[in-house]
């Protein structure tokens, strides 16, 4: 397989009084182009510090985070990121938030509409298009914030905790969407969240962290066929293999891991 | 002059919070309406008060011709434009070294550790009492009350601009930098825009600063202006004067303050509230 992301030995330590803190202790994971990817893990495991890493909003201590073949030394336009608050620009309409990285990127204004348009669309918020974020629920502030990644159209989706704010029925919409999204146009994903389901639903393969220090303690391939829909949710083997996960999490051996 | 900012609400505004309207209807009197009853019950007592001659008070008629009197030969308006374009003078100034002063500050920890203890310092004093230093140093003229004005202005706006740079959400900074933008252009889409309320609360305070000491610097030494003519005014027992000043000082005071809060309110509409 063709690497997308990949870490090689990742440590990140933060100073502490008397001895430094270990928040990732030794991580290597490759992450295949074209692979949807869920890291699931208790609190403080550090799945989100990694994230951040490929982001480019956050360097390891030692180690090495690749994209591409090449070091991240910084964020970039390639590589998209779905905050879990949303992070819509407040005074920007849907529009102008969507367009914000296009301008960035010097696109000329009809091709900016042209572009934002279709990001809109995909996420369903035409008719929200010049509502500003204040006036939009939770859900719709996600999708907005989905289009805004995917207008800059970035090989790489980095997605942390996206869904997390929101309600079980939302939640559950936007998982089938983004799925929709993702097999009209496959990109490397790499969704972080706390809920197994959501893990197991979304993956083609759930890498299970364990805390204290932050580290991979397993890695559960998904072997459900794409599209995912509502039967395979509630199928015998996706039980089987979201039970395998949920063992993982929480009984991760020795000290149970505190949530 | 902030404090009574709150209660009054254009229409618009209330058509977009619901909760405001309906506890209007349950106490079924417009504000507006009690706010002229009190206006009127004020002037009403006032008046009492003068026929019973409490203090030699002038009443509101003696205090309205009077007024009359000094619009008629242009001394209200000449005074007022005195006033008005010192406290605009200082104030512009004052704002405009504010901003990029607090934007400094907030975004350099350096500027910050270099500047802190200044306007920390700085702002623990009125800048009434700075007056006796700036009429020796800048003699008599335009420039000391311009000064302490300024010295006003900025301390109020300073601070809070520092602070909405600090507040700024990291995440919308981080969310820009994904996107693909430099230093530069976080600072002028991301910082500037998200930090717009609090310098516009801290315009506001800085008005309502400038406007606390034109008057009080017109006192000590001026030729025109409404300070100078109330104190003018004192030395002869010109009660009637002193009021028209007053209620000119207090007019004109919430005037402006209702003119910012109406920018506030056009240029920061995008803010949730809570």
């Amino acid at each position: 397989m063709t690497e997308k992301i990949s870490f090689r030995n990742v440590v990140k330590t933060f100073p502490m009084k008397g001895a430094d803190f270990t928040a990732l202790d030794g991580v290597s994971l490759d992450i295949a182009d074209r692979e949807f990817v869920t890291v699931v893990g208790p609190s403080g495991c550090g799945k989100s510090t990694l994230l951040n890493m490929a982001a480019g909003l956050d360097e390891p201590t030692s180690g090495e985070v690749l994209v591409d073949g090449g070091t991240v030394t910084g964020p970039g336009p390639e590589r998209g990121v779905i905050f879990q608050q949303y992070a819509l620009f407040p005074w920007l309409t849907v529009r102008q938030n969507v367009e914000f990285g296009l301008r960035l990127a010097g696109l000329a204004a009809d091709e900016r509409r042209e572009r934002s348009d279709h990001a809109i669309e995909l996420v369903g918020l035409t008719d929200f298009a010049d509502a500003l974020p204040k006036t939009l629920s939770g859900g719709m502030k996600q999708r907005c914030a989905i289009a805004r990644a995917y207008a800059v159209n970035p090989r790489v989706l980095l997605m942390d905790e996206p869904f997390g704010a929101l309600d079980a029925l939302t939640r559950v919409q936007l998982q089938d969407q983004l799925l929709d999204t993702w097999s009209r146009d496959k990109r490397t994903v790499m969704f972080i969240t706390h809920d197994v389901d959501e893990a197991v639903y979304l993956a083609s393969r759930v890498v299970v962290m364990a805390a204290r220090p932050g580290r991979i303690h397993r890695v559960v391939d998904v072997a459900l066929p794409y599209p995912r829909t509502e039967e395979i949710r509630l199928s015998p083997e996706f039980g089987r293999i979201r039970n395998e996960v949920w063992h993982s999490v929480y009984h991760q051996g020795g000290a149970p891991a505190a949530a | 002059m902030a404090v009574t900012t709150t209660s009054r609400k254009t229409p618009r505004k209330q058509a977009a919070q619901p909760r405001t309207r309906r506890t209007e209807r349950r106490r079924g009197v417009h504000p507006l309406v009690l706010n002229f009853i009190a206006l009127v019950a004020g002037v009403a007592v006032w008046a009492v008060l003068a026929a019973l001659n409490v203090e030699s008070l002038p009443g509101p008629v003696a205090v309205a011709r009077q007024a009359g009197d000094l619009i008629a030969d242009g001394t209200l308006a000449d005074d007022l434009l005195a006033s008005l374009r010192r406290v605009f003078t200082g104030f512009a100034l004052g704002t405009a070294l504010a901003i990029p002063v607090g934007f400094l500050m907030g975004w350099y920890p350096t500027a910050r550790g270099l500047l802190e203890p200044y306007i920390q310092f700085f702002r623990t004093i009125p800048p009434l009492a700075l007056i006796p230093l700036a009429i020796v140093l800048m003699g008599i003229g335009e420039t000391p009350k311009v000064f302490v004005i300024f010295l006003a202005a900025f301390l109020s706006c300073v601070v809070a601009a520092f602070q909405g740079v600090v507040d700024v959400d990291r995440t919308l900074i981080n969310a820009a930098r994904v996107l693909g933008a430099s230093d530069r252009v976080i600072f002028l889409k991301v910082v500037i825009p998200a930090s717009t309320p609090f310098i516009l609360v801290g315009m506001r305070i800085g008005l309502g600063a400038a406007w606390a000491t034109v008057v009080a610097a017109e006192l000590i030494a001026a030729q025109e202006g409404l300070g100078f003519r109330m104190q003018h005014a004192q030395t002869y027992y010109d009660l009637d004067t002193i009021f028209v000043g007053l209620i000119t000082i207090g007019v004109l005071g919430l005037v402006m303050d209702r003119l910012l809060l109406l920018a506030e309110r056009r240029l920061t509409g995008w803010q949730e509230r809570r």
